[in-house]
């Protein structure tokens, strides 16, 4: 009822609107006022041009200064803070041009409203003015691209030697981690070995597999070099860490890498914040599903003293699932390898870890 | 005509422009049109309306499919803004419209990605494609270029039908019980191609991917009409450097449209085999739903290449036509010939060359080898220049102008604006190093709907206001339109800018809801301002249904030229009939710019006006052409 009644006023209102809208036309009609371009609000319009820039102009410098604090996650590699360098200086070239464009624009929009008598210049081209505003934005983007180009060849370059081995395998809706173990290779997996009882597919019979180990939490030393090693099991997801400035997709059939540099553990980060909460958050960046957006792993970053006790302390796969072992052992036995046939080969390249340090 | 005029004592000869500049024509091709006119007199109103040729009528046609469509994108997005800006309310009064997609008081989150899906995928396709460029290169390109009609009216009235056909299927699509596509616009597989992973890739993403082919189709029909006739019918002295710009605009767009779709065709196509018949195009090494599936060896990463393939110059196809319009209603507003015709044209060119091979440049984080990132950002940076002296031309354009604020003129100053500003964070996003921490985050929402969906809105708008006493022989009301352009162009820099800083803290697209994270919780406050603006911008957007509608009834009678411009349309009676012209087509010869020219009484002259009537004013090569 009540619904009905709101209905019932807001009909009756947009009638009222409409007969009120329509009186005014007639009566514009019937005096003859009605000149469509050049009147009052012609001027109107461009004093509120220049309002706009004002307005506008003031309320945006307000707004990005009063947010500007919360808008930089706190950095933590050592390529991230190159990259933030980089935003912000390319963002203060933006800036300018910004500025000048858009002041130009509603400045002459409101210098050169229609006045009586006045004419337009007739000014249809101007060849020197044309070619500098094609010159100065083509050096300006060959300088940036050249900074670009430079930045995004040593991030993506091949990772040092003696990086430090992750690797991220993302499913609906969570991330798995795998650690290469004492031996520093990663044993292979098989999307066709995964089953409830082995998430990531890991072929035991592989002799690098043994002493491979899985984590809930993702921890890395500091100072020392990252290499995550990519995988997705089902859909697409990508691996974003905002504080590392570091993202890849995975994706299924298709390992991917991604290596960088943590600069500040975490403990010093909580203290830097002044936060005891504060967590390096790895969150997932490519829609995959309903719970796309709780996808998330925390990663720690340890002194590399406690990355390498934590790294010691960690359990293999192998020795926590005896039954598993078991199970690929009678397999194996019964003469029906070609599950571990079928691995990738290209996991079983040795990955480049031999000087590890740890 | 002289209610509207700035300066009334415009001389005789310019005021009957169209008869002075036609007389003297040889008739070479009366016969035909004569004979059209009088087949279509007592035609029966299902062929007149509905399954119309006419250019003009399928322009509308386009147009009102086109707004219905952006009602819906509109509502989409009010929806999922809700959700946005506040996470933890309550939408138990959205059952009544969602029903089941309200769960305990709660937007189901897989019907949230189903409306950011949708929303994308019409706004992309459905208004700014069909709605913006079917509209305006329908209607404009035969009556600029003079000419009858389309090369071809029944291709052209199967381009509509065949959209609408794809509109039927994609609007069936929202009511399906296990949702519609609900894998993100760029519909990347695998979530695309395997139900277990999402409802809306069963059913729903099969209706898209048909009505897609249907829109492909549509596209394709209309884009080698417009190619046709722009290069085929222009009327006598119409050379391609007298052409206006929109119509160079629509030309290079239908040209990005033919040579663009036909990959979106591919690409959907092997995603319906992988789909359906178990190939293994884009799948591999799957394990889902407790299962291993059998496909190996494809890649999800061919899918992108083929999507962005079509992907990016769609942006291209979307913002083109805006920028030729936009260039149009600007000079004329400006009372100003355009500054840098030949430059305007040119940048035209490089952009619609540049928009083929800078497609990777959405793909830098996704697998790609590197090395083709850094190929992809240099391309990608490059096609800053043609756009940044399109800007300056415009600028210049307005410099020492006398402008008359029509709503039209409003609207194409404000595409200025937004295209400057969404167009310049692109410079960050075009950055392949810059691109690893922006890619997929609010940061690359703001710029994209800044700078493609929003600017071409407002090219839009201002067609539509500047067109309209053409299309429907009626002006719409001034002051609405005021008030419709203020509170968009306020509502759009409100919702965008302040996207920015959620950008760049990082916050991911697609999100139904960042509260289960500490690094993207901190801008609470904000998501809400930027949902309360959005959703009052959007309801602004009556006001000019409102206006639209109520002035086709009962708007203020035209007359034949309102705006004093100087291009062909304006020859025609008030509302021409088909065939556009009752007499003979006029004939060109000048360029549609000589606004305010000096020696010339009036401060435009038409384009169907010879030199010979026009000796105070020609230039000397143009007296040459004269004597």
């Amino acid at each position: 009822m009540s619904a009905l009644t709101i209905i019932a006023v807001l009909v009756l209102l947009l009638v009222v609107f409409g007969l009120l809208f329509r009186l005014q036309i007639l009566s514009s009609i019937f005096s003859g006022s009605f000149t469509r371009d050049i009147g009052m609000s012609n001027s109107v319009n461009a004093v509120l041009m220049l309002v706009f820039l004002i307005g506008g102009g003031g309320w945006f410098a307000y707004s990005f200064v009063e947010n500007f604090g919360k808008m930089n996650p706190p950095i933590a590699s050592v390529h991230g803070h190159h990259m933030d360098t980089m935003f912000w200086t390319t963002m203060a070239i933006l800036g300018v041009a910004f500025t000048i464009t858009q002041v130009l624009l509603f400045w002459y929009s409101y210098k050169y409203q229609h006045k009586e008598g006045r004419r337009a210049y007739f000014f249809s081209h101007n060849n020197k003015l044309e070619v500098i505003w094609t010159i100065i934005p083509a050096i300006v983007m060959a300088s940036l691209i050249f900074a670009g180009w430079k930045a995004w060849a040593r991030i993506t370059g091949p990772a040092p030697k003696d990086s430090v081995v992750v690797e991220v395998m993302g499913k609906q809706f969570n991330w798995l981690v795998r650690y290469p173990g004492r031996d520093l290779k990663l044993g292979v997996i098989n999307y066709r070995l995964i089953d409830a009882s082995n998430d990531f597919g890991i072929d035991l019979n592989d002799q690098a597999s043994q002493d491979d180990f899985t984590a809930t939490e993702i921890h890395v030393p500091k100072g020392h070099p990252v290499l995550f090693k990519i995988r997705s099991r089902d859909v697409l997801h990508a691996v974003y860490m905002p504080n590392f400035r570091v993202q890849m997709y995975a994706v299924p059939g298709m390992p991917t890498r991604f290596w960088f540099t943590p600069t500040t553990s975490t403990d010093e980060m909580r203290a830097k914040l002044g936060n005891p909460k504060f967590n390096y958050e790895l969150a997932c960046n490519q829609v995959c599903g309903k719970s796309h957006y709780a996808m998330k792993a925390i990663v720690i970053v340890d002194e590399p003293d406690d990355y390498q006790n934590w790294f010691a302390s960690q359990k293999s796969f192998a020795s926590l699932n005896p039954d598993l072992v078991a199970s690929f052992k009678q397999k194996a036995a019964q003469g029906t390898p070609k599950q571990a046939v079928a691995a990738e080969p290209k996991e079983t390249v040795p990955a480049p870890l031999a000087n590890a340090s740890f | 005509m002289s209610d509207m005029s700035a300066k009334p004592n415009l001389s005789a000869a310019i005021q009957a422009a169209g008869g002075i500049g036609t007389a003297p024509v040889p008739h070479t091709e009366h016969g035909d049109h004569a004979h059209d006119e009088h087949e279509h007199h007592d035609q029966h109103w299902l062929w007149k309306y509905v399954f119309s040729q006419d250019h003009k009528t399928i322009a509308r046609q386009y147009l009102i499919t086109g707004m219905f469509w952006a009602i819906i994108g509109g509502t989409l997005s009010s929806l999922f803004r809700l959700q946005l800006g506040w996470p933890e309310g309550t939408m138990e009064w959205l059952t009544p419209v969602l029903g089941k997609w309200i769960e305990g008081g709660k937007l189901n989150p897989e019907f949230y990605l189903a409306l950011v899906t949708m929303h994308g995928t019409i706004m992309v396709f459905f208004v700014l494609t069909a709605g913006l460029s079917g509209t305006f290169s329908n209607f404009l390109i035969p009556l600029q270029v003079g000419a009858r009609d389309m090369a071809s009216g029944f291709m052209n009235m199967l381009s509509y039908w065949f959209f609408f056909l794809s509109s039927l299927i994609m609007f069936a699509s929202l009511f399906l019980e296990t949702g519609p596509a609900s894998a993100g616009w760029t519909i990347y597989p695998p979530l695309s191609a395997l139900p277990q992973a999402i409802p809306g890739s069963g059913m729903g993403m099969t209706m898209w991917l048909v009505s897609m082919v249907f829109f492909i189709v549509s596209q394709l029909l209309g884009g080698v009409n417009y190619v046709t006739t722009v290069i085929n019918l222009r009327t006598r002295g119409m050379s391609m450097s007298k052409l206006p710009l929109t119509i160079w605009a629509f030309f290079l767009t239908a040209v990005l449209g033919i040579l663009s779709f036909p990959v979106l065709f591919s690409a959907a196509l092997l995603l319906v085999f992988d789909r359906s018949f178990g190939t293994s195009f884009f799948l591999s090494d799957i394990y889902i739903a407790g299962q291993a599936l059998p496909n190996q060896g494809g890649s999800p990463v061919l899918f992108q290449h083929l999507f962005w393939f079509l992907g990016h110059p769609e942006v291209y196809i979307v913002i083109m036509p805006a920028m030729g319009m936009v260039s149009e209603i600007l000079a004329t507003n400006a009372r100003k010939p355009i500054f840098g015709y030949r430059a305007m044209i040119g940048s035209l060119m490089g952009i619609s060359l540049l928009s083929f091979v800078v497609w990777a440049h959405h793909m830098f984080v996704t697998g790609m080898n590197p090395f083709l990132g850094s190929v992809f950002m240099f391309l990608t940076l490059i096609i800053a220049v043609p756009s940044g002296v399109k800007v300056f031309n415009w600028i210049a354009t307005l410099w020492r102008g006398n402008i008359r604020f029509t709503t039209a003129m409003l609207f194409s100053i404000g595409f200025v604006s937004l295209f400057i500003s969404g167009g310049l964070t692109g410079i960050i996003l075009g950055n392949a190093t810059l691109d690893i921490q922006m890619h997929n985050t609010y940061f690359v929402v703001a710029h994209f709907h800044l700078v493609m969906g929003s600017s071409a809105f407002f090219g839009l708008f201002a067609g539509v206001y500047h067109w309209f006493p053409k299309m429907f022989g009626r002006m719409m009301d001034e002051k609405l339109g005021y008030v419709h352009f203020w509170l968009t162009f306020a509502g759009v820099y409100l919702v965008f800018l302040p996207m920015h800083y959620v950008g760049i803290a990082g916050f991911p697209r697609r999100y139904y809801a960042w509260t289960g994270f500490d690094g993207f919780s901190q801008f609470a406050d904000l998501n809400k301002f930027i949902s309360m603006a959005a959703i009052i911008a959007f309801l602004g957007q009556f006001i000019f249904i409102f206006n639209f509608f109520y002035s086709i009834f009962r708007g203020r009678r035209a007359t034949q030229n309102p705006w004093n411009s100087n291009t062909l349309e304006w020859t025609t009676p008030i509302m021409p009939g088909h065939g556009n012209w009752p007499g003979e087509i006029p004939a060109v010869y000048r360029w549609p710019y000589d606004y305010s020219k000096p020696g010339s009484e009036a401060d435009f002259i038409p384009q169907n006006v010879p030199y010979s009537q026009t000796q105070s004013s020609n230039l000397p090569y143009e007296q040459e052409l004269a004597d």
